[in-house]
């Protein structure tokens, strides 16, 4: 059985607080990045304050959250961070969120490569039956992203955000388990083979 | 939608401290229940010590891995038992507890009644795919309870229990949710 | 014209309160009883809850409404006997963007169909719009929840977003809705 947590480009790893805490104070310098992940304005924190709220939620953590921090293959450099949040279970249905902070892997493949290891880990792993995202309309780079990865269009809602003077909307997506079966010609034994 | 929490005999509840405490205190004293329905030695606790902990286990609320229920009569209300769910939400299956701790509703119908309505939430609320459960040997009535509501007999530990100097096994049962809905469907027609 | 006279929080059979610590919980651990209700209310599985429980999730939300900022709650009497009915409200709010989700409830089942989730909605959309100032407001709706859907829909809410059979309940798997509608959409219909 191949590595699941490995793509082509990336690999995914453990979420360390204090590792990730000091690269999120510095991914968040970069305002274009807040504004393409998080709808609310951005509250610039200490790299020393983040750990805290990232040792916190840890602990509180239900079984519902998986956390990741995403390297490159090539270089184990640490470029972004992603998030799974089951929010239905007996739906099996869970948020994803990704964020690539380290700007000069973004249009290259990384963010397209980190979400088919995400869905394999979803699907084949923790057998989830679908996985939704909302991503903002002003973000055409990953929105074309995550539709190669085979996320479906699901609806927008209208003007919700509000930036530079006017409204956009925040797109949702999501990809079924057949969906992303059928995508890979993946029968449930052929993912689980050598 | 069908109604989840009531069955032909009994309902769901979820009670305050100090009313299951009391009556967990009055079913400790039946020794005879507790070594049905348990393998750890008999104890018993005071109503303090019992509401003290059902109190702390709801601190952090509601788990979507851990489900707990008490039982009542419908036709007089009365609190006669409990179940239990310990999930696995990855491979999507429960283990199951149950007891009645009321002696005179014993095989009179009222567990198979309360494993009824279990299994109902369990496959068509949490749709999880397999429930397990553990029981003694010597508890013949449970046996053909489990039976009637579905469970296959899939293994036993041999005389993993000591008891008034005999050695006993556990007997370890499941239903895939496949086999329920077919009993479902079997009772419709 | 600057109405501040109309009163927010009374509508003509019902009106909006805080919580009564002494009463309300042993109401709504009833309404958890009844898995119809649960089902119609929360996504999650429904599980009954003791007026203990209860308790604990009006402490949480007290400390919530004091320190969050991001939510509004309101407990829903009949202005008749003062019995308690429901519950509404916004939560999730963004101030920012100016955008909040709605959540309403009427616990029994003999008060619903009598108009009350009418004169709730019409209450917490004007409070939402006219006193918060949201841009937009949104709701989530399971498939099956004909009465919420045909209620948003009265309003002018629109559909805008479907998660494809994103619940499982009963045997089949149902899409859930997010329903949104704007401040100015409120505005011209009034």
């Amino acid at each position: 059985m191949n590595d699941i947590f490995t793509g082509k480009l990336v690999r995914l790893s453990a979420f360390d607080p204090e590792e990730m805490s000091k690269a999120f104070t510095r991914w968040n310098l970069n305002s274009e990045y807040g504004r393409l992940l998080n709808s609310s304005a951005h509250r610039m924190q200490s790299a020393k304050s983040t750990a805290k709220w990232m040792e916190k939620e840890a602990e509180e953590m239900s079984p519902a959250g998986y956390y990741f921090s995403i390297r490159t293959l090539a270089e184990d450099k640490l470029i972004g961070e992603l998030g799974l949040d089951v929010v239905n279970w007996p739906g099996r249905d869970a948020f994803v969120g990704l964020g690539i902070g380290e700007t000069e892997y973004w249009s290259k493949g990384y963010g397209t490569d980190v979400m088919n290891v995400l869905l394999r880990f979803a699907f084949a792993e923790i057998n989830l039956r679908r996985v939704t995202l909302t991503v903002f309309e002003y973000n055409p780079r990953a929105i074309r992203s995550y539709e190669k990865a085979g996320f479906r269009h699901e609806g927008h809602l209208r003007n919700y955000l509000n930036r530079e003077g006017r409204r956009w909307n925040e797109i949702y997506m999501g990809i079924l388990r057949e969906e992303w079966m059928e995508l890979n010609n993946h029968a449930p034994s052929a993912v689980l083979g050598a | 939608m069908r109604e989840l929490f009531r069955g032909k005999l009994v309902r769901i509840t979820a009670e305050e401290p100090e009313t299951y405490a009391k009556s967990e205190v009055h079913w400790q004293r039946d020794s005879e229940f507790v070594r049905l329905a348990d393998s750890d030695p008999v104890q018993l606790s005071s109503e303090k010590k019992i509401r003290e902990w059902a109190e702390k286990r709801f601190e952090k609320g509601p788990q979507p891995d851990r489900y707990s229920f008490t039982v009542r009569t419908l036709d007089e209300d009365k609190l006669i038992g409990f179940f239990g769910l310990w999930i696995n939400l990855i491979h999507n299956e429960a283990w199951v507890g149950i007891g009645i701790g009321e002696r005179e509703f014993w095989g009179k119908g009222y567990g198979t009644d309360m494993m009824k309505l279990c299994l109902q939430y369990v496959f068509t609320e949490l749709c999880l795919e397999r429930v397990s459960l553990g029981l003694h040997e010597y508890n013949a009535r449970a046996l053909r309870s489990y039976e009637k509501c579905g469970f296959r007999l899939e293994g036993r530990t041999r005389r993993d229990i000591l008891r008034e100097g005999r050695r006993t096994d556990t007997l370890w049962m499941g239903i895939l949710r496949e086999e329920w809905l077919q009993m479902q469907n079997g009772e419709n027609q | 014209m600057f109405d501040i006279q109309t009163q927010l929080f009374e509508g003509s059979d019902i009106r909006f309160g805080p919580i009564d610590h002494e009463k309300d919980a042993e109401i709504e651990s009833k309404w958890t009883h009844d898995s119809e209700f649960m089902r119609l209310m929360e996504v999650n599985p429904a599980r009954p809850m003791s007026a203990a429980m209860i308790k604990k999730q009006y402490e949480k939300l007290e400390k919530q409404l004091e320190e969050d900022k991001n939510l509004y709650h309101f407990m829903i009497r009949s202005k008749r006997d003062d019995r308690l009915i429901g519950k509404a409200s916004v939560q999730w709010i963004e101030w920012t963007n100016g955008n909040g989700f709605l959540r309403l409830g009427i616990g029994a089942a003999q008060d619903r169909c009598k108009g009350y989730g009418s004169q709730a909605l019409q209450m917490l959309l004007r409070f939402a719009f006219a006193e918060l100032n949201l841009f937009r407001v949104s709701a989530i709706v399971p498939e099956y929840n004909e009465g919420a859907i045909r209620l948003l829909k009265k309003f002018g809410f629109v559909q805008e977003v479907r998660r494809r059979r994103s619940l499982e309940r009963d045997g089949r798997r149902w899409d859930l809705f997010v329903f949104g509608l704007l401040n100015d959409e409120w505005r011209n219909q009034a």
